[in-house]
């Protein structure tokens, strides 16, 4: 068939089944981008004739003899349409993956639709942002500006990528082309617990264009742990690429390698299994119970019991709780529950492997090239040397993408046959085979003076690590954070992570403090009202200031420096705003309305060892080449290392040229997750440029006879006295004696500083329908020193969105047999424009911080104080206390008192 | 995504399409859901789309809407001042998750098949007392009530190779009043409940149809406007398994909404101060 693509004459059939996504990707137009496959985010939205359609659910024959447009064609890098400018400027991306689709969405608004956008956006989904800056750029507000030499720092410059991403010439991890590519799929089990007796290869095998069938038989029996850690022993390695045993409905079983994802399907779908089913059990409680099936075996001396699939317990205590009881006026005890929820990156998991010169290089989306290829190295048995792993850009992650789920099986696959093979998540195996964050249950125990002093706080935690241990323990110990936040001589935490037959739970933003920050701002809330206390002054009251120890699970050293009080000031601002916005009415006569409050401290690194190198070079062509292993997907490092890079420089971003996330490359890194990219790669980054100054700086003064204290850069020339240096004249002056300007410079993630928010919300609750609606939303947060406002505000409110998306509209529903009966993003739903408020923030500045430039990480605090202010402002609207997420409108009405009248029948 | 297992599109099919039907077979309208979800054990798709059926046809006898017509088309459309009716169709398209995309390409029929409890074609052809006519591969025809049509989630009274052809709204329905509400759990999402109530102009009478929230539509015809205790006892009086489960709603809350949307539709058209 003929038809055309960006005004091109293409004449080509595509597979009677196919899609137009695909096809249009194998045509080379990889800004065509794969979400979801299903029709619901909208990332692949294209024009036929002019009008947009979601391409994955367009047949591809439907292209016949007409006219397709897509990113790549709407403008082009340099000459973009209005909307690729606007997108950009606003900036309307952090992630970039759902742009292209947003972009060709909205450039065919009508006036009509631009005055809807909840109703006209409901077809493109954003996991970032929370959607506010796309309003921005629809509606053509701009915040990107250009920054003087060496006054990048606080302002918001744009991202390095962000003009890529808007002409959909960004590259993503899948975005490529390799002939001869094999690829992957995945049997997965349909029981949650069972042993492999037999697995017949013979019927896959015969089904044309399969390779290879891949089983437990056939993998390194090595034990590994998937989560990704600089210090792999704080993990069990309970973990085999394929095991005999599946633990989880959905867990591999078998992997197919044929020539197209065709014919391995249809390999999976040939394979015949035998299984003994096994008891399963789902519930972290009842496998802690004597008799509880065993998920593991004894062998791994991480696992604390065995016997009862404990993983880890911790125990510890400060002071006497039991003292701290028998002082309190009053006691509070409440059982609060933060279930299951999905990181939902729009660009799944996947990886591509090829053998070149003898080495295995792996393209991946990953949080940490780093540690995946250690990874490699450890399961494959191979040299350092022998191994390359690197990220394109990456689709959104937020913690998902701390984890090795791919990588293994393609590394696996081409080291066999030496061909390249590609394993593409589709977006049911992120529901039922990617980490979720951790079910936890916590039941908190509060003890407190008449004027509100706190005596004594207790905290159990249960947590469902699932059927593996990845991240298991360190959340556990994350959790410790939300008995720090407040002053108490007597503290006593008890936490268990518990195996059960359910999906390994893993990172996600927050990691292992968003569930109990939720239990205990939830309790401290219900605390004030039975003291008759403002919510917001019991936290005055109580909380650690600076100078007084962060206790969390002992009292001990620590290394984290927190010498001004943000949170304090949080809680101020946050107030003041209710305060100023208190005179908002109710949508309606049967809405009630109410209002609360949470607050969070976090710590701007991970308390295990985190490393990151950064390498600066001024090249020949006078721009200075950053390398920085780790990753960018949209949480804005980048941008930030280049404005940090261009201030040590007394130049422009425009003057550095970035590398990253590439163990050829770039350093060692160990990833981008606990805010590390900034905070620890900051660090790297700023050391290694200042270094790469100072060695320019006295060249310079050698080569002028100027003294070195009277040189200073001048953007791309140096000032020696009264003289101006070129750059150009001084690296050729260097070139001749065999001088390059470069450094390295490593950073360690010790000591830390403390990062601090508080979130208010004005809500209101129908009280026959249970739907709860945001009427205002603010967050203050002390972000220390800013280094891009744009980007700091997007984080904060991007948090703030997925944030209400776990407590108000994403419900994991599981079956009785263990088995995700809602795995697609129709739903599962995360929100849309249509579900986010607009969030005010509000930036504390504070100078304690030890990160570069005194700036906080803050894109993970930012989501632990959203849930339980939402359930707080609940309960103040309803009187009714709901301490299970989430809070969909069908778990609110059955308790609200107004709907019994109306389920008794109202006269007319 | 791909259907990786269809080996054939039947792009150019025969007038009346269905005499060769096999195992294996689909109908392919607008496709969007069909491409939206695995389908394995299907090998060949037949493109209904190339017929080219007439998407609406009006005559004094009311509404033709071809299977094929696209939910663009249906919603692009201004009715006729005395159709009162017509802003039903705005709604139920408004009703759809999907956007306006999606709505290029989905079709009226599509939505029908489909017979999910949420499909909002549905509750509009239950609504406006529609007839459904059904064409058998073996050339002969028949007419199904749309209220009879979905027998339940994914399940129709469709055969193998029988095609739903077209749907027919009778003028007297389009001239009813109506009043409707629609609950979902998210902001513009999928729909939890959606109700339609209408009544005959100068009327006393009500029509109440209830969608989304139960596995099959059902109408609840009253000759005259009953009470609210009436009412509530003939929603009570359905079976306790037609209430909907699945992510979008539990089945109490479902049947509590149903009360309540319901009781707001009586009072609307009790008050009749409304065209």
């Amino acid at each position: 068939m003929t038809f055309l693509v960006n005004g091109r004459t293409f004449d080509r059939e595509p597979a009677p089944g196919q899609c137009l996504r695909t096809f249009l990707r194998e045509l080379g137009h990889f800004g065509v981008k794969k979400g979801c496959d299903a029709g619901d985010c909208g990332a692949c939205t294209v024009w036929l004739d002019g009008e947009p359609v979601h391409s994955c659910i367009t047949p591809a024959f439907r292209a016949d003899g007409r006219a397709v447009t897509t990113i790549e064609g709407l403008g082009r890098p340099g000459a973009p349409h209005p909307l690729q400018r606007r997108f950009e400027d606003a900036p309307g991306f952090q992630c970039g993956f759902c742009t292209a689709g947003m972009i060709m969405t909205s450039a065919t608004f009508t006036e009509e639709q631009k005055a809807d956008l909840p109703r006209a956006l409901k077809g493109n989904l954003c996991r970032c942002t929370g959607y506010r800056a796309i309003e921005d750029a629809v509606k053509g507000v701009g915040a990107v500006r250009t920054a003087a030499p060496g006054k990048a720092v606080g302002t918001s410059v744009g991202a390095p990528a962000g003009h890529d991403v808007v002409t959909g010439h960004a590259e993503f991890t899948m975005d490529t082309h390799i002939d001869g590519m094999l690829h992957l799929k995945v049997l997965h089990s349909p029981h949650a617990h069972a042993r492999i007796v037999s697995i017949d290869k013979s019927a896959a095998l015969a089904v044309p264009g399969v390779h290879r069938v891949y089983t437990w038989q056939d993998v390194p029996r090595k034990r590994f742990t998937t989560a990704i850690h600089t210090d792999h022993l704080v993990d069990p390695d309970d973990t085999f690429v394929l095991d005999d045993t599946v633990r989880f409905a959905g867990q591999r079983v078998a992997a197919v390698l044929a020539d197209t994802v065709g014919a391995a399907e249809e390999g999976c779908r040939r394979l015949a299994v035998e299984y003994e089913v096994l008891p399963a059990v789902f519930d972290p409680e009842a496998a802690m119970a004597d008799g509880a099936p065993r998920l593991h075996g004894s062998d791994d001396p991480f696992v604390r019991d065995p016997e009862h699939n404990v993983l880890l317990e911790l125990h510890s205590h400060v002071g006497d709780v039991d003292t701290g009881f028998a002082q309190a006026d009053v006691v509070h005890e409440g059982t609060y529950v933060s279930p299951r929820v999905q990181h939902a990156h729009l660009e799944t998991h996947g990886s591509i492997a090829w053998m070149e010169g003898g080495r295995l290089n792996v393209r991946t989306s990953s949080q940490s090239p780093s540690i995946a290829k250690a990874k490699l190295e450890y399961l494959f048995a191979l040299r350092p040397d022998q191994v390359r792993v690197f990220c394109k850009r990456v689709g959104g992650a937020f913690g998902g993408k701390q984890e090795v789920l791919t990588e293994d099986l393609v590394a696996l696959a081409t080291l066999d046959t030496g061909r390249p093979t590609c394993f593409e998540y589709t977006r049911e195996e992120e529901f039922t085979t990617a980490s979720p964050r951790h079910p936890m249950t916590l039941t908190v125990k509060l003890g407190a003076k008449a004027d509100g002093t706190l005596t004594a706080v207790q905290v159990r935690n249960v947590s469902n690590t699932g059927a593996y241990g990845n991240h298991g323990g360190e959340t556990l110990h994350a959790g410790g954070a939300a008995v720090m936040i407040y002053r108490c001589p007597n503290k006593r935490y008890d936490a268990y992570s518990v195996y059960t037959n359910t999906v390994p739970s893993g990172a996600l933003r927050g990691y292992g403090m968003t569930q109990p920050a939720f239990a205990v701002e939830s309790a401290m809330d219900e605390l004030a009202r039975a003291l008759h206390l403002d919510p917001l002054e019991l936290r005055r009251r109580n909380i650690v200031r600076p100078g007084e120890p962060l206790v969390a699970l002992h009292d001990g050293p620590d290394d984290v420096v927190f010498t001004e009080d943000g949170l304090a000031r949080c809680i101020d601002l946050v107030g003041d705003a209710l305060a100023r916005t208190a005179d908002q009415p109710p949508p309606g006569p049967e809405w009630l309305v109410g209002t609360g409050v949470a607050s969070s401290l976090h710590e701007t690194a991970p308390p295990t060892e985190h490393l990151s190198e950064a390498w600066v070079t001024l090249g020949d062509d006078l721009v200075y080449e950053l390398a920085v292993g780790t990753v960018e997907f949209g949480e804005g490092t980048s941008t930030a290392h280049v404005q940090i890079a261009a201030n040590q420089l007394r130049t422009t971003p425009a003057r550095i040229r970035l590398v990253q996330s590439d163990t050829d490359r770039t350093g060692f890194d160990t990833g981008a997750f606990a805010s590390a990219g900034l905070s620890v790669a900051g660090n790297a980054v700023l050391r290694a440029a200042a270094a790469v100054r100072d060695r320019i700086l006295e060249f310079s003064a050698a080569h002028t006879g100027v003294h070195v204290v009277l040189c200073s850069m001048d953007d791309d020339g140096v000032v020696c006295g009264d003289r101006r240096v070129s750059l150009a004249e001084l690296v050729a002056a260097a070139r001749a004696r065999g001088i390059r300007f470069t450094a390295a410079r490593k950073a360690y993630g010790s000591p830390r500083s403390v990062t601090s928010n508080t979130q208010g919300f004005r809500v209101a609750v129908h009280r026959v329908t249970g739907e709860t609606r945001i009427l205002y939303s603010v967050q203050a947060a002390d972000v220390g020193v800013v280094i891009n406002p744009a980007q700091v505000r997007g984080q904060v409110e991007g948090g703030v969105a997925q944030g209400i998306g776990f407590a108000l509209t994403e419900n994991h529903h599981v079956d009785d047999h263990g088995v995700m009966t809602n795995p697609s993003l129709r739903n599962y739903r995360i929100p849309t424009y249509a579900d986010i408020p607009r969030t005010e923030v509000l930036l504390v500045g504070s100078a304690d911080s030890v990160g570069p430039l005194h700036a906080k990480g803050m894109a993970e605090c930012c989501i632990n104080p959203v849930a339980p202010a939402l359930a707080n402002a609940v309960h103040d609207a309803t009187g009714v206390r709901y301490r299970a997420l989430p809070l969909t409108p069908e778990r609110i009405y059955g308790r609200l008192q107004a709907q019994q009248s109306v389920a008794a029948g109202r006269a007319p | 995504m791909d259907l990786n297992t269809i080996t054939e599109v039947v792009r150019r099919p025969s007038e009346r399409p269905g005499a060769d039907w096999r195992d294996g077979d689909a109908w392919l309208a607008g496709g969007t859901w069909l491409y939206s979800v695995e389908q394995p054990e299907l090998s060949r798709l037949i493109d209904l789309t190339a017929l080219r059926w007439e998407p609406l046809v009006r005559s004094d006898e009311g509404l033709e809407i071809g299977a094929t017509c696209t939910i663009r088309d249906l919603y692009a459309q201004t009715w006729p001042l005395d159709w009162t009716a017509g802003i039903l169709f705005h709604a139920a398209c408004e009703a759809f998750l999907s956007s306006f995309k999606v709505w290029n390409a989905a079709t009226v029929g599509g939505n029908i098949c489909m017979a999910l409890p949420a499909g909002p074609m549905i509750t509009l052809a239950v609504a406006l007392e529609a007839r459904c006519e059904l064409w058998a591969p073996d050339g002969s025809g028949r007419f199904v009530d749309a209220l009879d049509f979905v027998t339940g989630e994914h399940r129709n009274v469709l055969t193998p190779g029988e095609i739903l052809r077209r749907v027919t709204i009778p003028a007297h329905a389009l001239r009813r009043r109506t009043a409707h509400r629609r609950f979902s759990l998210t902001r513009l999402g999928r729909s939890t409940v959606f109700l339609v109530g209408t009544q005959g102009r100068g009327g006393t009478d009500l029509s109440l149809t209830l969608t989304a929230g139960t596995t099959r539509p059902v109408r609840l015809d009253f000759a005259s406007v009953p009470d609210a205790r009436t009412l509530r006892q003939r929603i009570d009086a359905l079976p306790a398994d037609v209430w909907f489960a699945d992510a979008n709603g539990t089945p109490e809350h479902r049947r509590h909404l149903t009360y309540h949307f319901a009781e707001e539709i009586r009072r609307e058209l009790t008050a009749g101060d409304l065209p």
